[in-house]
């Protein structure tokens, strides 16, 4: 019974009710805003600092003892993940103080935000597959209203491709969900993966398998099914654009890595190729997509794309120092998108808009948003000695140990062309004079901000910016320690044993016999 | 029950992959309901009594019906609806901005 478990769910919930008592004070919710968030991250590092000492972590939802009641679960990639949505909650609390407009927040933009952020750290922390089902929609429902908040066209209209497509990928979950009950009879994730080893069609377990991969891929964004995200992500309000692409796929492809180490280890087989190609598709459709680009959000919502298929790249790969680079490679991208993110929320408040032809002459005005920048793109693009050469470097490494070249050569590739997307991001915004008919910055209110003029309080803004920068560098300076913590979870998600025996006990397997007794009693009395 | 609900998901499709965004989200219930149905039969239908346990006893007496997915189906059916409630907002408000329910003509932010 460990309290910190789960914390990082209650805490963003309770916040999000809090935030909805003080319905009508705006100055209180955006206080709960920062202070939810702070906590949120306390409670995180505390999680990540208790699994790191003592590995696997449980608590048993209203004490039913597992398999019969839900677990929530932390390992080492939970506590990682869940720390890093602590860090991205925080800092996309305080970035929404300078942004959102005084209309967002009356229609309940900082409940959402915390709705979501407890979603996401409920997908990440659960044990249980059903309810793994039902903090995703929690996180979509809440998503899309924070979508669709401002209500314009734009909006509308990547919304309906954004709820279509998640939906489709909800239901498809949930038939898979419905069909492994069918097989196996329990929900509890590490019971699936003891009692699916020894069901009785195996050909039926690939067919579960794909049809998990179907689901999360879309939700992650997976070549072929990513068409939804560069079609929305760009529409709603920065800050809800930084967070979705902070955090939302990466939800998906956290579900891919634990359900294809823990429940499906015994059916990778060919899936692997499949998943291999998918990830190499992935990454080249995304940087061609972007190279397409010029527009800032969009070029880097192609870019989300692109680094989905590195992560997925390294579950395919399937060792545990390609894990480790896939899980590396998820943390950096979570700090460097977001702050990309955030720097095209500040290039947009200081010139007006998101045209990578009417801006420009920012180096010359405001050098140290251009360092961040910088220092974010070219970390994105994988140049040492940022957080992004970690990343790329390992999976690649694993992808020459083993012999997997076609695909590790596209990832350098795909690298090569990042770094291109960038640098044109680059020269247009920051390098090159501003142009001629743009020449007098409108400074800029947030935009849904009806008509008042709010004094832009971009230090506000600069902070985030600045830490995320900082950090992408520090990850990148002080890879050792972290290396160290993703091999292991590298290891431990190759060992799904130990997930199972700290869920079900030491004597799992003689557990799971006894249940099967059970069964069989209430069957034929 | 099997071919019920195969004709729904066949439905649903078919309906998805229309134009009017109308039967997108009539597709989309469709397609709910089939999942929860789904559920239904391959956890195995019993017609049992409640899976109580009598007074004294470990083990419910007789064959019970199994809660489970009784419960996963109610709360997908909870879930599905207020997504639903949701949907139908969201077309609604993109048919007033858009002023046409033709998928195709929403392509503003496509590549």
């Amino acid at each position: 019974m460990r309290p910190e478990v789960a914390l990082p769910v209650l805490l963003p919930l309770f916040s999000g009710a809090l935030s909805l008592l003080f319905w009508r004070s705006r100055p209180m919710q955006r206080f709960i805003a920062v202070a939810g968030n702070i906590a949120l991250l306390v409670v995180s590092l505390w999680l990540f600092i208790a699994t790191l000492n003592e590995g696997y972590l449980t608590i048993e939802m209203g004490s039913w003892p597992p398999p019969f009641g839900i677990v929530l679960v932390a390992d080492l990639l939970s506590a990682v993940m869940v720390l890093m949505t602590g860090i991205v909650g925080l800092v996309m609390g305080v970035y929404s103080l300078a942004t959102t407009g005084r209309g967002h927040e009356k229609f309940g933009y900082y409940p959402l935000m915390h709705l979501v952020l407890a979603g996401v750290a409920g997908a990440f922390l659960t044990g249980d597959i059903f309810n793994l089902y039902v903090w995703f929609e929690v996180m979509l429902v809440a998503s899309f209203a924070l979508l669709i908040l401002g209500g314009e066209r734009a909006q509308m209209e990547g919304a309906i491709k954004y709820v279509t497509l998640n939906l489709l990928a909800s239901v498809i979950f949930l038939t898979a969900i419905g069909l492994t009950y069918g097989m196996v009879g329990t929900l509890n994730m590490a019971d699936i993966a003891l009692r699916l080893n020894e069901a009785d069609h195996q050909g039926m377990v690939e067919v579960l398998a794909v049809m998990f991969m179907v689901a999360f891929g879309i939700k992650a964004a997976a070549f072929p099914l990513f068409f939804w995200l560069p079609a929305s992500y760009h529409t709603p309000p920065v800050a809800v654009s930084a967070l979705f692409a902070a955090l939302l796929t990466k939800v998906g492809v956290y579900s891919i890595f634990r359900t294809f180490t823990l429940i499906f280890d015994q059916s990778m087989g060919y899936l692997q190729d499949i998943m291999l190609w998918g990830a190499a598709f992935t990454m080249v459709t995304g940087v061609l997509g972007a190279a397409a680009q010029y527009e800032f959000r969009r070029i880097l919502s192609f870019h989300i794309v692109s680094q989905i298929g590195y992560m997925i790249l390294g579950l395919a790969i399937y060792t545990p120092l390609a894990i480790a680079g896939g899980v590396f490679a998820i943390m950096h991208n979570i700090v460097v998108k977001t702050n990309l993110f955030l720097v095209s929320g500040i290039t947009y408040r200081l010139q007006g808009t998101y045209q990578l032809k009417k801006m420009g002459g920012l180096y010359k005005e405001r050098p140290w948003l251009a360092i961040a920048f910088f220092l974010s793109a070219f970390s994105l693009a994988g140049i040492p000695p940022l957080s992004g050469f970690f990343a790329k470097f390992v999976i690649v490494r694993a992808g020459i140990e083993a012999e997997a070249y076609v695909v590790t050569g596209i990832a350098l590739a795909v690298g090569l062309m990042t770094l291109y997307s960038m640098v044109k991001i680059w020269n247009e915004v920051f390098w090159k004079t501003l142009p001629e008919e743009n020449l007098v910055p409108q400074t800029q209110t947030s935009q849904g901000d009806d008509g008042r003029l709010v004094k832009p309080s971009l230090w506000l803004m600069y902070l985030p910016v600045i830490v995320l920068a900082l950090a992408t560098l520090l990850i990148g300076i002080f890879a050792e320690p972290i290396m160290q913590v993703m091999n292991a979870i590298g290891d431990q998600l190759l060992t799904p044993q130990g997930y199972i025996e700290a869920v079900l006990g030491k004597a799992a397997s003689a557990e799971s016999a006894l249940i099967d007794a059970v069964n069989a009693e209430e069957i034929t009395p | 029950m099997a071919v019920v609900i195969g004709l729904l998901y066949a439905a649903a499709i078919f309906m998805m992959l229309r134009r009017s965004i109308v039967k997108l989200v009539i597709g989309l219930m469709l397609l709910s309901n089939a999942a929860n149905l789904l559920i239904f039969t391959t956890a195995g239908m019993t017609r049992g009594a409640p899976p109580l346990i009598p007074e004294g006893m470990l083990a419910p007496a007789g064959e019970v019906a199994d809660p489970l997915p009784q419960a996963v189906v109610l709360t997908a059916i909870v879930i599905a609806f207020g997504v639903l409630a949701f949907a139908v907002v969201l077309i609604r408000r993109a048919y007033e901005i858009v002023k046409a329910d033709d998928l195709d003509k929403m392509k503003d932010t496509d590549t």
